[in-house]
C-alpha cells in the first residue's frame, strides 16, 4: 500500500499550508448552514404538539452537544496516532481540539438546563446523561489543564495524548446513557439506527445546524492547528520562511 | 412578530439559549484567530531577535 499520502499529511508546512488554504472552504458554507438553519428552526418549523415553541431550543442544544462529542473522538484519534507514531501534527491536531470542545460542552449543558427548567421543573438532575456531559466537560478540562502544568511541549503532548485516550471511554457513554439507563432526558430521535422519530419539517433545520456546527468545528480546528504547528515547530527552517513571506 | 419574540411563552429560555450557543460560537472565532496570531507573533519575535531556540 502506498503511504505516501500519510506521510505527508504528517509533515508540518505542508499541514500549515493545507490548513490556511482550507479555513474559507469551511468556514463559509459552516455560517451559510447555520444561518439557514436557525431560520428553519425558529421560524419555518412548527412547534411541537407537547412542549411548543420551547422545544426549538434543540437547534441549539443538540448541534451544540454533537460537537462536543465529535471534537473529543477527535481529540482521542488525533491524540492516539501521535503516541503510535510520534506524530507532531497529530499531537497539534489533538491540541486544538480541546478549547473548542469545551465551550461547546459548556453550550450543550447550558442550553439544556435553559430546556430543562420549563419541561423537567429543574435546571439540572443527575441524570445519567447529563452526568456523562458534565463529565466530558471535566475531561476536557483535566486535559487542559495537563497541557498547561507541563512546561516541556513534548511531554505535555504524550501526557495529555493518554488522559484524551483513556478518557474517550465517555464518548459511548453520554451518547447511550439514555438507552442503558432509565433517564429523564429524551431518546435519540436523529442519531439512531431506523427513521429519525421526528418530523421532516423540524428536522431539515437540525440536520442543516449539524452540518453547520461540523464545518464550524473543522474551520476552527484548522485555524488553531496552524498556531500550534508553530509552537511545535519553532526551529525548522520553514517557519522563517513562511513568516517572512 | 411579537408572537415569535414570545415564543410561545417560552421566550425566557429559547432566546438565552439561543445568545449563549452564539456567544460561544463568536468567542471560539475571535479565541482561534488570537490564538494564531500569537503563535504567529511569537515565532516572527523569534526570527527577528536571530534566536532559532
Amino acid at each position: 500500500m502506498d503511504w505516501t499520502w500519510f506521510h505527508r499529511f504528517g509533515s508540518p508546512p505542508h499541514l500549515y499550508g493545507l490548513a490556511g488554504r482550507l479555513v474559507p472552504w469551511f468556514a463559509w458554507p459552516a455560517a451559510l448552514a447555520i444561518a439557514a438553519g436557525l431560520y428553519g428552526g425558529l421560524v419555518l418549523a412548527p412547534p411541537d404538539y407537547q412542549q411548543g415553541d420551547g422545544f426549538r431550543i434543540i437547534y441549539v442544544h443538540a448541534p451544540s452537544a454533537w460537537l462536543s462529542l465529535m471534537a473529543y473522538t477527535w481529540m482521542a484519534v488525533a491524540a492516539a496516532i501521535g503516541l503510535v507514531w510520534r506524530m507532531k501534527v497529530a499531537h497539534a491536531m489533538a491540541a486544538s481540539c480541546a478549547p473548542i470542545g469545551a465551550w461547546f460542552t459548556v453550550a450543550a449543558l447550558c442550553t439544556g438546563m435553559l430546556w430543562g427548567k420549563p419541561m423537567w421543573g429543574t435546571y439540572w438532575v443527575w441524570d445519567p446523561r447529563l452526568t456523562a456531559e458534565l463529565v466530558l466537560l471535566f475531561l476536557y478540562l483535566g486535559y487542559l489543564g495537563l497541557r498547561s502544568a507541563i512546561e516541556d511541549p513534548q511531554r505535555a503532548d504524550r501526557a495529555s495524548a493518554v488522559l484524551a485516550v483513556v478518557g474517550v471511554v465517555n464518548v459511548p457513554i453520554v451518547r447511550y446513557s439514555v438507552e442503558w439507563w432509565n433517564s429523564i432526558h429524551q431518546a435519540p430521535s436523529v442519531m439512531k439506527f431506523g427513521k429519525p422519530t421526528i418530523s421532516w419539517p423540524m428536522l431539515t433545520p437540525l440536520l442543516i445546524m449539524f452540518v453547520g456546527f461540523t464545518l464550524l468545528f473543522l474551520a476552527l480546528v484548522l485555524v488553531r492547528v496552524r498556531g500550534e504547528i508553530l509552537r511545535r515547530e519553532r526551529q525548522a527552517r520553514w517557519v522563517s520562511e513562511v513568516i517572512a513571506a | 412578530m411579537s408572537g415569535f419574540l414570545s415564543m410561545g411563552g417560552y421566550a425566557s429560555s429559547v432566546w438565552p439559549a439561543v445568545a449563549l450557543t452564539f456567544g460561544i460560537i463568536a468567542w471560539n472565532i475571535v479565541a482561534a484567530r488570537r490564538s494564531f496570531a500569537a503563535a504567529r507573533a511569537e515565532a516572527r519575535r523569534r526570527i527577528a531577535a536571530g534566536d532559532p531556540s
